[in-house]
């Protein structure tokens, strides 16, 4: 590892061969999502599709990793089966620290194994190992068999592995991370699948020498006070972001059975206040990361008339709360998380997943599709008939789930229904909290709401004015894809102001970044539009369904005229970023 | 005398905060296990974690096992290192009966010395220095 340089594992499956590569431009790109986007404008085949063996998988992380608290994402970057375009999903365990101890900046895998593999590398090894006995294993069965096939490693390494829904390249497959993080937006499971790529093991069997000097010390002593000295992250660690259930809610900002409501009174029975009280078994950490916002709840189940039980852990948080609950009506919470596993089981995004069903449902009510499709009778509330629907979704059991898992918009093609599909450039996430939200997730760069901080806006302003809301996703933009490239958890963006994150770069010996950090944002930011526009991005393109036009929040009903107007001049200002742009 | 105890480790959420001190202020590294305390998952992350680090026998066995005095016994259990008396031999990591010595790549050893730096940075007190005379119980 360097401060000059990156150094980046390229491993070819197809040959079975790796280089490891220097890689310029750590002035220029920081690391993370800077990274990234540099290592696809290397590797990356523009024109090709995802599902071509020769686009490359990429892992990277960034300066800070390891050095500092909450510096403990991945991004992970690929082209997306859902758009086919260039995207990033981010995902935290303890893959940033074990990449960071291997000795890499970056792993970019390329090519398709001829058989079902896994792949381990380390500071000292690079090993590929057939599994095809693995094939449609559950994520359960699979990390049971690596911990086992792989060097004894337990807490030292990182495992990533898909389920069946990777395998068989739906665009809602993600890729589960030391059991309870993802990476889980946008198909990141299918895009191993398509390369044979069951699992990937990362030892952080390496150490690297501390940055000289005392400052070092002394900044991440700071850090780490403020960070569990105060109540800073306490909305984190305390009943976590399940808190935002009811306070959503409570401004009709919370969705409900596909979006038909934004309100109802049983939020009282899945807050984050019942899930702590009924469900929380206890907390998890990502490595690194004193806060251990990781919530893991249980349920138990009768197997036998006797007193004989199982039961199982699941992590939760808001948006899986939302996908399993709220979206598709199901109030018990223990059989929230009962959906939950079966979305994790066959590895496919919970939020995309909860939404795409909120859909099916809504369409089966419409009459639009039976269950000659679902299989299964689907009901806003029926726990049970979802937990059957996950399993076929997840393998893909038929054209129509096969479909559907291709995103909601392509089955709703099908089927009818487009008007109710709750998308959003993808399945939508559970915001709805206005008009600026909708249109910053609907053309953000990962159609997420931690691309911009557009439902908290969305909650302080009722006034109508484009140029004030559409500023403010531009001016946000640059300093999350900045701390995305150090690379920082989201939720430390309070912890991480700009002040802090040069101290931090200075006391780690990267001078240079801290000094340009502002000019370094911005360069970033352009040069991931400029590979997703170059990919295929076009603002024209995404359509916002009529359900979103049809929503009433504490604000009242959504102004369509303004919805329009945000999403237009939004699409706007990100083509002009890449305008004339040449990395 | 001191010695460094972990008698809250169901507290623990596997944040390696504890570790990476050690490594950071001692060794002056950044790692998981160039460290006197080591975090692993035990049983896989379902069932909760477990912390590798010297058990501060007395007499210690990697002491007598140390061919060059790099490792002495220390009052109370454990040992006082000695770092450049050090040959990487490695004698000291196979002597030990609970694994509790790592050896990097370049033959470097790392153990615990009770020194107490790693138990400020453990954010559920999962950690302690205790005194030799109030131990009445070996936790892991």
């Amino acid at each position: 590892m360097s401060n000059d340089y990156f150094r980046v594992l390229v491993v070819d499956l197809e040959s079975g061969k790796s280089t490891v590569e220097k890689v310029d431009g750590r002035n220029r790109v920081a690391g993370g999502s800077g990274l990234a986007a540099l290592l696809y404008s290397m590797y990356g085949r523009p024109g090709h599709d995802w599902d071509d063996p020769l686009q490359p998988f990429i892992l990277a992380i960034g300066p800070l990793t390891g050095h500092y608290p909450l510096m403990s994402k991945t991004v992970c970057s690929f082209i997306s089966p859902y758009h086919n375009q260039y995207t990033e999903s981010h995902g935290g365990g303890r893959s940033a620290l074990a990449l960071f101890f291997a000795g890499y900046d970056g792993l970019v895998i390329v090519g398709r194994a001829a058989e079902l593999c896994c792949l381990s590398i380390g500071s000292r090894h690079v090993q590929i190992k057939d599994t095809g006995f693995m094939r449609g294993m559950n994520s359960e069965g699979s990390g049971k068999l690596i911990r086992r096939m792989f060097k004894k490693a337990s807490g030292h390494r990182s495992i990533m592995r898909i389920g069946p829904a990777g395998e068989i390249g739906s665009a809602m497959a993600c890729i589960n991370v030391d059991s309870y993080r993802h990476f889980g937006r946008l198909g990141g499971g299918a895009v191993m699948g398509v390369k044979n790529l069951k699992g990937l093991v990362i030892n952080g069997d390496g150490d690297l020498p501390r940055p000289p000097g005392k400052a070092y010390p002394e900044v991440f002593k700071k850090v780490y006070r403020q960070v569990t000295s105060t109540d800073m992250m306490k909305k984190y660690y305390h009943l976590g972001t399940a808190a935002n259930l009811q306070g959503l809610n409570e401004i009709k900002s919370l969705p409900w059975r596909n979006l038909q409501q934004t309100t109802d009174p049983s939020v009282s029975e899945i807050s984050g206040e019942v899930f702590a009280e009924k469900t929380l078994l206890r907390n998890g950490a990502c490595s690194g990361c004193p806060v251990g916002c990781i919530h893991l709840g249980f349920f138990r189940d009768q197997f036998k008339k006797e007193a004989r039980y199982l039961y199982h852990q699941v992590p939760y948080d808001y948006e899986p709360i939302f996908a399993a609950g709220s979206m598709l009506g199901v109030t018990d919470c223990f059989d929230i998380l009962r959906i939950l596993e079966d979305f994790e089981l066959v590895c496919i995004d919970a939020m995309s997943a909860g939404v795409a069903l909120g859909w099916a449902t809504e369409a089966t009510q419409r009459g639009l599709i039976s269950e000659k499709q679902t299989l299964v009778r689907l009901s806003f509330g029926d726990a049970a008939a979802y937990q059957e629907a996950a399993n076929y979704l997840g393998r893909g059991v038929n054209d129509f789930y096969r479909l559907l898992g291709m995103g909601t918009l392509k089955a709703a093609a099908e089927y009818g229904g487009e008007d109710f599909s709750c998308v959003l450039g993808q399945e939508m996430a559970g915001y709805a909290t206005g008009e600026l939200f909708f249109a910053a997730q609907s053309l953000g760069f990962r159609h997420s709401h931690l691309d911009t901080g557009a439902y908290s806006w969305d909650q302080k302003h009722a006034d109508k004015d484009v140029e004030a809301g559409v500023g403010f996703l531009m001016e946000d933009e640059p300093g999350r894809v900045f701390l995305t490239s150090m690379v920082a958890c989201l939720f430390a963006r309070s912890a991480y102001n700009d002040e802090q994150l040069g101290e931090c770069l200075e006391a780690a010996g990267y001078e240079n970044l801290a000094a340009t950090m502002s000019g370094t944002a911005e360069y970033i930011r352009k040069l991931r539009w400029k590979v997703r526009v170059d990919s295929g991005f076009n603002p024209k393109d995404i359509v916002i369904p009529q359900r979103f036009y049809k929503v009433e929040t504490w604000k009242g009903k959504i102004d369509g005229g303004y919805l329009d107007a945000l999403k237009s001049e939004y699409g706007k200002r990100i083509l002009a970023l890449v305008e004339g742009f040449e990395p | 005398m001191k010695l460094l105890t972990t008698p809250r480790m169901d507290r623990c959420i596997g944040c390696h905060s504890c570790s990476l001190a050690c490594a950071r202020l001692i060794h002056q590294r950044l790692s998981w296990s160039a460290s006197g305390i080591r975090i692993h998952s035990s049983g896989g992350l379902s069932t909760g974690f477990v912390a590798v680090r010297c058990l501060a026998c007395d007499p210690p066995p990697c002491a007598a096992a140390c061919p060059t005095g790099a490792l002495s016994p220390r009052k109370g259990g454990g040992v006082i290192v000695r770092k450049k008396h050090c040959i990487q031999c490695g004698d000291c990591v196979s002597s030990c009966p609970v694994e509790a010595i790592y050896q990097d790549a370049a033959g470097d050893v790392y153990l615990c010395i009770h020194c107490g730096r790693c138990v400020e940075f453990c954010p559920h007190d999962c950690l302690e220095l205790q005194d030799l005379d109030d131990i009445n119980e070996v936790l892991l």
